[in-house]
């Protein structure tokens, strides 16, 4: 490692600090803004601390508020909870799956397959969009949660196959060679020595998937129309278009739809991280 | 024989899914906007390029690929400097490091449509009633009040407030690449430099910048096809803007589609789209796919 003089660390800290406060100033908004009680908001004091901590911008965004006429953002939340985990669950099954045959099973057209999937991850929805809605409607899983797990299972598949073939390309083959000579099988080796080898990719995977379909909002608003099926970012978009609804309650739910994702990338920012890069085709 | 059945078993399913709902539905977005279906109804009537043509000649759209270069110029310029210079800062080792990058990084965890409803009242231009607010209320109390401005609601900023949130949510991203690749070079490297004689500055200038040519063509294709299909982000914080100066291709599709019932003229939109992107993401995707495989 390097020895910086004084003053350029000290320019590198200042730097580094300026950047801090442009990141954090949004955050800190969401922040003091949702603990404000309904008396001391206003605009002109946006950036003042709360006198003290409220919850009640959260309370109207969870529960809304039947006087002013708007729905609370609680139905929606654990709409997202219901589609989130079973979508990502499933996408990073056949993720593994695509990704094993691909990596240590290579066939004719492999190299053609791969890129082929990829670009799934590439193309811009709106080009499926028209399709997507008329087949959802003839399979009558139009405006249903299931509906929408579908479609994130389906476009789920390029990134989580991506993330499970450059982990498994790293298993020696070696491994897979001893499991063939003790007479297992493609099935028998996945089961046996592959699975079982997977949980970080699996982490990855499973991140970067609840990560990205909680956060969605083109599927969600495309496929659901009705207000107790949308997932929060779609209500939540509606709270904020909403001329009766108080900013600061907008921010309380605008919190309430981070909190989960935020809370993951805290907790597991290692993980996130590698998600990233994977999605970046470096591996 | 078992393990091609069974390898079949894994792979098909996805493989017919990617198919049908990637390539399929593409082509069938094609085939709709070469037909004449304006309205409620389905009507394959061939049109043949006729939409592209109208397209091409329509004000509004003619406005969102403007607003789209605006857009991905000032995005990418701002995300590929603020990325290296954090990224610069964060190789010396400082303390705390891990601090910063997390405080940097936490932006991409968050959906467009929070950043969106955030930035909206951030940039928010204020009224004669209300006095300044957000950003513009910051500038007056660091007396810069001079540099307030209508953010969004100034058709000349337009666009380039919405690349202002886009840059607050995902530089981070290019500043986790060029570490990274920063961190891959060998110090040796950097030491022979210097005990040639250069100086910092050309040590990076000479030697750790072209090292990093291709981290800053992934970040460039990664992002510009972001910001091709950036659609949750003017959903949440302008809509289309006065004059149509925050409009941009992805929201004129799902406009004139979904609420205007013009089907095929958001199948064209979409197809546009999607060259775009597909010229801008094809050959990395073979290029990468065929180096790794070389590897």
């Amino acid at each position: 490692m390097r020895r910086d003089r004084a003053g350029t660390r000290a320019a590198a800290y200042a730097v580094l600090a300026a950047a801090s406060v442009f990141y954090l100033l949004p955050l800190y908004v969401l922040a003091v803004t949702s603990m404000k009680s309904f008396a001391e908001v206003s605009l002109a004091r946006m950036w003042a601390l709360p006198s003290g901590l409220y919850f009640s911008s959260f309370a109207q965004a969870w529960h809304g508020n039947v006087a002013h006429g708007f729905r609370g953002l609680s139905a929606n939340f654990y709409n997202s909870v219901k589609l989130t985990v079973p979508a990502t669950a499933i996408s990073a099954a056949l993720g593994s799956m695509n990704g094993y045959v691909l990596a240590k099973w290579r066939f004719r057209g492999s190299e053609v397959v791969f890129p082929a999937i990829l670009f799934g991850m590439f193309i811009p929805y709106q080009s499926i969009l028209i399709p997507l809605v008329q087949t959802l409607q003839r399979l009558g899983l139009y405006g249903t949660l299931p509906g929408l797990i579908f479609v994130h299972v389906v476009y789920g598949i390029p990134i989580t196959t991506l993330i499970f073939r450059n982990y498994y390309a790293q298993v020696p083959d070696e491994l897979i060679e001893a499991g063939t000579v003790d007479g297992a099988g493609l099935w028998g080796i996945y089961q046996r020595i592959i699975v079982p080898l997977s949980p970080p990719a699996l982490v990855v995977a499973a991140i970067w998937q609840f990560t990205s379909i909680w956060n969605d909002f083109l599927f969600g608003v495309t496929v659901t129309s009705q207000p107790d099926v949308q997932p929060i970012t779609v209500a939540l978009n509606n709270l904020a278009g909403s001329f009766i609804v108080e900013w600061n309650v907008q921010m309380g739910g605008a919190l309430l739809a981070a909190l989960p994702t935020l809370v993951v990338y805290v907790a597991l920012g290692r993980y996130f991280m590698r998600g990233l890069m994977a999605g970046s085709l470096k591996g | 024989m078992w393990d091609r059945a069974a390898a079949t078993a894994m792979l098909l399913p996805s493989v017919v899914a990617i198919a049908v709902f990637v390539y399929g539905f593409v082509g069938w977005t094609g085939y709709v906007s070469l037909t004449r279906w304006n309205d409620v109804l389905p009507n394959y009537a061939w049109a043949g390029l006729r939409t592209y043509a109208d397209l091409f000649d329509t004000f509004r759209f003619r406005i969102d690929l403007l607003n789209t270069l605006r857009f991905t110029l000032a995005f990418l310029a701002g995300c590929l400097g603020v990325g290296f210079t954090l990224a610069v800062l964060l190789d010396r080792g400082l303390r705390g490091e891990a601090i910063f990058r997390t405080i940097f990084l936490a932006p991409l965890a968050i959906s467009f449509i929070v950043t969106g409803v955030v930035w909206r009242w951030l940039l928010n231009p204020g009224s004669a009633q209300l006095g300044s607010v957000g950003i513009n209320l910051l500038l007056e109390r660091a007396h810069l009040g001079a540099l307030r401005t209508g953010w969004y609601t100034d058709p000349r900023i337009g666009i380039l407030a919405v690349a202002l949130a886009a840059l607050w949510q995902l530089s981070g991203y290019t500043m986790a690449l060029y570490l990274a690749g920063l961190r891959s070079v060998p110090d040796e490297l950097r030491e022979a430099a210097r005990v040639d004689g250069a100086g910092e500055w050309q040590v990076y200038r000479r030697i750790l910048m072209p090292l990093l040519q291709p981290i800053t063509l992934s970040a460039v294709i990664i992002l510009g096809h972001i910001s091709l299909k950036i659609f949750d982000l003017v959903v949440a914080m302008t809509g289309s803007g006065p004059g149509f100066s925050s409009d941009v291709p992805a929201y004129f599709m799902f406009d004139t589609t979904f609420r205007g019932n013009h089907f095929a003229q958001g199948a064209a939109i979409a197809e546009v789209l999607l060259v775009l992107v597909a010229l801008l993401t094809v050959p990395y995707l073979i290029y990468s796919t065929r180096a790794e495989a070389g590897r």
